[in-house]
């Protein structure tokens, strides 16, 4: 069994490097076992027809009650928000199961390189599944748990976590709670 | 994380908004709290600190902008952040006047909210600190009602910290104006006699039995028009502290027998044969040069030694101007205190008020300040305020002695106040019977014209 499961929840077709790129830094992040998983469904009930956007926090609950035991990130290409903010690259449940991040904000119009984009969805999926082992913000510069309010945070900061962050994940990952 | 100590309060009647808003500032690393209602939140300001409350403006029954106005008054440091969905110019306004922080349109963007509250933190951060520094140097800036930083007023908050608790005499110089009876108090304060009177009786003003008979009191029939026992102030002070201003002004006899009592603590009233003990500590305060007015035998050597025993100099104000500043702001409380409304100088204000001589001391700039409270229309004092003119009236031919300028501005002042010297010794910041003295030296006559041979 794998310790994180990657889901495609998206709308397009899945870009397979993408969610391969994002594998391979949680794996580094966390010393964790990590899958790229194809499940059934999409979190439809999710969508705000008044705001043409998707809840996060219900595709949170979406995740928990549809993917199989053990931690899950959902990835998507839709728009997602909280109710009091315009939008956000992701949410998470803090030391919960169940995180999602969105690459809808962090490709830019006419954005030429894919590497970019590729970079900053790592950036957010390792900040994400930080939070669920339990991780909050943090301040050192260029740590991956800094808050991400903007484009400009998420390029700012590292892929990494800083060692003060590290040293609060357990060692192998299976643990976490 | 960013806000460890920043404790968040978020009021709204949407359960959505409420775990939305919570779950992200929880990231953050603040401590949150949610209220449903005004009525929940007003039980939590009043039970509880809070540093941010994130307030929606329209929720059922008490509204956001009372919870507001209720909130500033529970809690003033806290910074209030107004939410709402339908921003409109009026209640922008009128949150903002009634005391908001600032004001969010819900939804939020994610960088307003960081931004916001990263500010708000910083905002607050200064301010303790600033707080925490403040009352440290008003610690050690402050001996009583005394407020200075000079080094020589330090050295004399210490000396005075030490003396107080004695019971040594103290002798304060100083010029008129510069203090001298509020150090007397401070000190009687800081003392063990505390819980006692504090006696003050001016030497100068009266004439030789009159004063006589304050420091002693007399019997009745003593003399012409004593018509029932009078307790002097040596006896009204017994327990505390009596301090005589302008010692050095007090007759031989009187000198002879202020000594005699500061030796026995023991005398008569005035017709009176009965011997009187009291327990007194003695401070007392000239203008003059005492040790000038021993070498020239105006003064008993021995009287002075007795009340030399510590003697403290105030500067004048001229000699520590860096003290305007400190002073200032602790004349404007005293006076916001009084007149119930706020006040600040100007920078040009404080320009005139530095560069501005002080022959009057502490007491002089205290008045001027009192002045330019009454007259100035708003709570900023402005220099016209202040009524200081910067130059003299006639500009002298050549350079002038002190004594010529203190002469000419006196008469000046004299002439201004149209001969009420009360208003005219306000003004000049020094008291009535400094000024007659001063009167009678320059031969000056109430309205400022010369009086013909000085001294007549």
């Amino acid at each position: 069994m794998e310790d994180i499961r990657v889901w495609w929840i998206g709308e397009r077709h899945p870009v397979e490097r993408a969610l391969d790129h994002v594998r391979l830094h949680l794996e580094g992040a966390f010393g964790a076992r990590v899958a790229v998983w194809e499940g059934m469904g999409r979190p439809e009930e999710a969508y705000d027809p008044r705001r043409k956007q998707w809840s996060s926090g219900r595709i949170l609950s979406w995740l928990v009650r549809t993917a199989p035991d053990g931690k899950v990130l959902g990835v998507t290409d839709v728009d997602l928000f909280i109710p009091i903010l315009t939008f956000v690259f992701g949410e998470a449940q803090v030391g919960g199961r169940a995180a999602v991040v969105s690459t809808a904000r962090l490709a830019e119009p006419g954005l030429p390189d894919e590497r970019i984009v590729l970079e900053r969805l790592a950036k957010e999926s390792v900040h994400e599944v930080g939070h669920v082992f339990g991780l909050l913000h943090c301040d050192r510069p260029g740590c991956v748990m800094g808050r991400s309010s903007s484009i400009r945070d998420v390029d700012r900061k590292r892929g990494h976590l800083c060692a003060v962050c590290r040293g609060r994940i357990p060692r192998d990952g299976r643990e976490a709670t | 994380m960013t806000g460890a100590q920043t404790r968040v309060l978020v009021v709204d009647d949407e359960e959505i908004i409420r775990e939305s808003l919570g779950g992200w500032l929880e990231k953050d690393g603040y401590p949150v709290a949610s209220a449903p209602d005004g009525r929940s939140a007003l039980e939590r300001m009043r039970s509880e600190r809070w540093n941010v409350v994130l307030l929606d403006l329209k929720m059922p029954g008490i509204d956001g902008l009372q919870v507001l106005e209720e909130a500033r008054k529970l809690q003033p440091e806290a910074a209030v952040i107004m939410m709402t969905a339908y921003a409109t110019v009026e209640t922008a306004v009128k949150a903002m006047k009634l005391g908001a922080t600032d004001y969010l349109v819900k939804p939020f963007d994610p960088e307003e909210l960081t931004l916001l509250m990263q500010d708000v933190v910083a905002q607050q951060r200064l301010a303790s600190d600033n707080a925490a520094l403040r009352s440290e140097l008003k610690k050690e800036q402050r001996f009583r009602d005394i407020v200075s930083k000079s080094p020589a007023m330090q050295r004399i908050f210490d000396l005075a910290r030490v003396a107080a608790p004695s019971n040594s005499t103290i002798l304060i110089l100083g010029e008129s104006g510069t203090g001298k009876e509020v150090l007397a108090r401070a000190i009687h304060a800081e003392s063990h006699r505390s819980a006692g009177p504090f006696m003050a009786l001016s030497c100068a003003a009266l004439t030789e039995t009159l004063l006589e008979s304050e420091l002693f009191g007399h019997e009745k029939g003593a003399f012409t028009g004593a018509v029932a026992r009078h307790k002097g102030k040596f006896e009204a002070a017994h327990g505390g502290t009596l301090f005589l201003d302008e010692v050095g002004d007090i007759t031989p006899k009187l000198q002879l027998d202020l000594l005699r009592v500061l030796e026995d603590r023991r005398f008569h009233r005035v017709g009176g044969s009965e011997l009187i003990e009291v327990d007194v500590r003695v401070i007392a305060a000239t203008n003059r040069d005492l040790r000038r007015a021993v070498a020239s035998g105006s003064f008993r050597e021995d009287l002075f030694y007795r009340l030399d025993v510590i003697a403290v100099t105030l500067p004048p104000l001229r000699e520590r101007k860096e003290d305007i500043p400190l002073l200032v702001e602790h004349f404007l409380g005293l006076l916001e205190e009084q007149m119930k409304r706020r006040l600040r100088v100007s920078h040009e204000a404080m320009a005139v008020l530095l560069a501005h001589d002080w022959p009057g001391n502490v007491r002089e700039l205290r008045n001027v300040l009192e002045r330019g409270a009454v007259v100035a229309q708003a709570d900023v004092l402005g220099p016209a305020d202040l009524g200081l003119r910067a130059a003299p009236a006639e500009t002298p031919s050549g350079p002038s002695t002190l004594e010529e300028v203190e002469r000419r501005h006196i008469a000046g002042v004299l002439a201004h106040s149209a001969g009420n010297v009360s208003q005219a010794a306000r003004l000049l910041g020094i008291d009535r019977v400094t000024l007659y003295s001063k009167m009678k030296k320059y031969g000056l006559k109430r309205r400022g014209e010369d009086a013909g041979a000085p001294g007549t």
